[in-house]
This record gives structure tokens, C-alpha cells and sequence, in this order.
């Protein structure tokens, strides 16, 4: 009964073999042979330049990361000459302080990951602890799964991992959420590639009570605090990329302000020069409103003086201990 | 006259068609993906034409990016049903249209027995059908296992 009375179209049938497939086979375009074939073929490159232009610092970061494309390159021009490797184990952990950049390079690792073929959409799923884990039993794998699949084709990007495990809660469900997403990272390597991000220290803590977790990560990438210097030159990028620049001597004081704000407690690297700056354009702006029958140009309108610098709290702080 | 010739149910999409391949099936969810659609699993073990709302197998997956996430689902669903009808529908949630816009089966029973015509004499000599199938004879988990 089951087997049809009639022909049904497109059903393969003994008389029709499948020489169609080997013919399409045999004329698919050549294979790379270079490294240069793949690197222009996934234009690589490009976002390496733009990695390299675009961030400043973060030198072992960037090593790495050409470290990880340049293995993929190989494993692409391997895999044309028919020597079969299993696809190599992407999962990685970023450590670092706030404000060091984790977020922005998993964003371009998804990119590059993309370009190379090694995820097949390149899209970032950042998530934190509320995304996987629920508030009740049976509510945690479903929440957890349901991101997953959202990941699939991209990266999932776990930002404060270490929160996943509460070890002072044994009934905690952070558990459950961390079995599943160790399952998945296990059998479906090819469908997505999962970043864990966290304070270097909680990190640390956090594998040496998850091993199985630790095991399946193969990259742990380390991201170095800046430097004065570099600080500087991430301020001036983000107050061009927002249609700013320093007056005359202002930079300098922004540099002084840099060198103390270091000293100070909770220094948060780029996410501090992103709130300095901030409030320095609040300054500037209630300096300019404070004059209100004065036109403005269009250099007073993006010009943060030396004044908006100076009012910080922090060159306050500093001259009071200082008498 | 045949009510089911082919010994298959014929719903939805490629209904007429060979049993999609795996790879055919995640093609066929990229193009939804595309659109834009919401995909979810369904299943059931009473294929009556009328039976239009199945069983749900998890929630509909919004927002995804790619087939592998409702390729899992599928594998899961078809490791607990393994001989029930299951088929995949595209939800379009574009203000105005909000209803499916794709559906095809992706398992089926090995074998199909079908639908019978069911006569009903009522009021002297009038008569009444239905269609009635033969699979719903036997209770509900015992349908489709010999």
C-alpha cells in the first residue's frame, strides 16, 4: 500500500542513475591553492585592517586573533586538497577589566569568523546571566535552548560568565544552564561559537569549579589594561566619532586628568574616558547655554575647552590632598 | 474510486513530492528564515483533514538567524515521535498577514493507511459522509506502531 501505484515526479527511479551529481562535481570552480586565494576570496584583510586601525593596544589580543585566522586559512586550503581535520574547537574566553574591549573584539571576532566560513552567519548574541538562567525549575533549559538556537549561524556572547555558577546556592539552576550549553558547545561546533567574558580573577574561579567547562575552551585570551598613552588616543577617537576635538591645550589637561583619574579606585580603562568625556560635554554645554544671547559657530558647538576638563571632580580631589 | 493512491497524505507543501532530504528541509528553512518567518514544530497522530491544529512541539522560535537551531528541534521531536506526522510551519508576523505561510510534513509513518468514506443512512433515503481514518481506530499510542 504504501508504495506508490503511479510514478510520483521527481522520484528517483532505477532507470535514472545519479551521473548528474558527479558531472556538477566535476565542474565546480577550482579549488584555492594559496594562501593569498583564500585571503582575497573571504577578504580577510580587510577587517584585520580595520582590527588593527580601528583598536588601539591590546597587542596579545590582535597576535592571537591572527594566530586563529591564519589556522583557519590552512585548515581551508587543507580541507581543498582533501586532507580532513576536524573543524577545530573555537570556544573562547575573554579576560579582562571593564572597559578593556571584550565586547567590541567579539563583535569583529564574529565578523571574521564569518568571512572565513568558520560560522555560517556571523551574527553576536550577547547575553548575560537573566538570559539563561530562570527563576523557577523547569524554566532554565527551555530559556537556555531558546538562546541557543538564537546563536546558532553566529556567536554567543556570555558577558560575566562567572555568574552562571553560584557556588554558595546549591540548588542554584546556573547549573542546568551551564550542562546544556556544555552540551551544545560539545556536538554542535560547527553551528555556533561561544565567548565567555569576565573579570580575570571571577574567571579563574569559575573554571576551577567547572573543569568540564575550562576543557572546552581552547583560546583564553587575556585583555591588558591601557596605558596612559593609549587612553589618550582612545579619547580623541571616540570625541572625533562623535563630532568633537579639544580646544587649544585642552588635550594636555585631558592627559592630566587621565593620569590622575588612574590612580583613583573603579578606573573602568575606555568605558571611564567614555564617561569623562561624557560629562565633559555636559559642561561644555551648559557653558555655552549659559551665554544666551551669543551666536554660535559651528567651532564653538565642538569645542570642548579647557574649562569643561578642569571643573572634574577629579582635579578637585587631587588638589585637596595635594594642601 | 481511491481516496489515497499514492498511499500517502497529501497536506501542505511538497506533499506530492519524495520525502524532502535533510538537506532540503534546511534550505527550504533558510528561505523562511529570509523572509523573515517565525518557525515551529508540530505533531500529531491523527492526520484528518479537519484536524487542522496539531500538537506543538516546544515554542515557535522567533528571531533566529539560522536552520540549525529548528533542525535540533526537529531531531528531538523526531526522536520522541518517531512515527508520527510532524510537519514544520512558518509563522509570518508582518502586520495585516499574521498567519502561516508555509507548512509541509517532514515525517510521516511508514505506513499510511489512509481515509475511508463513511455512508450514513439518515431520513429514509438520504444519505450522509464523512471521511473517517483508519489509523484513529486503534487508541490514540497504538496508532502507526505495526
Amino acid at each position: 500500500m504504501n508504495a506508490p501505484l503511479y510514478r510520483i515526479p521527481g522520484a528517483p527511479t532505477a532507470s535514472a542513475p545519479q551521473a548528474p551529481v558527479a558531472e556538477a562535481a566535476a565542474a565546480a570552480p577550482a579549488e584555492p591553492r594559496t594562501v593569498n586565494q583564500v585571503l582575497a576570496e573571504s577578504q580577510i584583510e580587510a577587517v584585520m585592517d580595520e582590527l588593527d586601525r580601528d583598536l588601539v593596544g591590546l597587542v596579545p589580543v590582535k597576535a592571537r586573533i591572527r594566530d586563529i585566522s591564519a589556522l583557519l586559512v590552512i585548515d581551508k586550503l587543507r580541507r581543498s586538497l582533501g586532507l580532513e581535520a576536524q573543524a577545530p574547537s573555537l570556544h573562547m574566553c575573554f579576560t579582562g577589566n571593564p572597559g578593556t574591549g571584550k565586547t567590541t573584539v567579539a563583535m569583529r571576532m564574529a565578523q571574521i569568523l564569518h568571512r572565513l566560513g568558520y560560522v555560517r552567519k556571523g551574527h553576536l548574541v550577547a547575553v548575560t546571566r537573566d538570559d539563561l538562567v530562570g527563576q523557577y525549575i523547569g524554566h532554565t533549559a527551555p530559556k537556555t535552548k531558546e538562546v541557543l538556537k538564537k546563536a546558532m549561524g553566529g556567536v554567543l556572547f556570555i558577558d560575566e560568565a562567572y555568574y552562571l555558577y553560584r557556588p554558595e546556592n546549591e540548588r542554584d539552576y546556573g547549573q542546568e544552564a551551564i550542562e546544556i550549553l556544555l552540551q551544545v558547545m560539545e556536538n554542535q561546533r560547527d553551528d555556533l561559537v561561544v565567548i565567555l567574558a569576565g573579570y580575570k580573577d571571577r574567571m579563574d574561579t569559575f573554571f576551577q569549579s567547572n573543569p568540564g567547562m575550562s576543557s572546552r575552551i581552547a583560546h583564553h585570551l587575556d585583555f591588558p589594561d591601557y596605558s596612559q598613552g593609549e587612553l589618550l588616543q582612545i579619547g580623541e577617537r571616540m570625541l572625533d566619532g562623535m563630532h568633537y576635538r579639544f580646544g587649544p591645550g585642552a588635550q594636555q589637561v585631558f592627559a592630566e586628568y587621565l593620569a590622575l583619574r588612574l590612580q583613583q579606585p573603579h578606573f573602568a580603562n575606555a568605558r571611564s574616558v567614555r564617561n569623562a568625556l561624557d560629562r565633559a560635554r555636559l559642561r561644555q554645554a551648559s557653558r555655552l547655554f549659559a551665554d544666551r544671547d551669543r551666536p554660535l559657530s559651528k567651532d564653538d558647538l565642538s569645542t570642548i575647552e579647557v574649562a569643561d576638563l578642569r571643573a572634574s571632580r577629579v582635579f578637585a580631589a587631587a588638589a585637596s590632598t595635594a594642601h | 474510486m481511491m481516496t489515497n493512491p499514492t498511499g500517502r497524505i497529501t497536506q501542505g507543501q511538497f506533499s506530492f513530492l519524495p520525502d524532502l532530504s535533510e538537506a532540503e528541509i534546511t534550505l527550504q528553512i533558510e528561505y523562511g528564515l529570509k523572509k523573515g518567518y517565525a518557525w515551529s514544530v508540530e505533531y500529531t497522530d491523527d492526520p484528518h483533514p479537519r484536524n487542522t491544529y496539531w500538537e506543538m512541539y516546544g515554542m515557535p522560535m522567533f528571531d533566529l538567524q539560522d536552520a540549525a537551531g529548528v533542525m535540533a528541534e526537529l531531531k528531538e521531536c523526531r526522536k520522541t515521535f518517531p512515527s508520527h506526522y510532524i510537519r514544520l510551519m512558518a509563522f509570518d508576523s508582518t502586520r495585516g498577514i499574521e498567519s502561516i505561510a508555509m507548512s509541509f510534513i517532514v515525517n510521516r509513518p511508514a505506513k499510511e493507511p489512509g481515509f475511508g468514506l463513511v455512508r450514513q443512512e439518515v431520513q429514509g433515503r438520504s444519505m450522509r459522509y464523512t471521511v473517517h481514518s483508519y489509523a484513529t481506530d486503534a487508541p490514540e499510542a497504538e496508532r502507526y506502531s505495526g
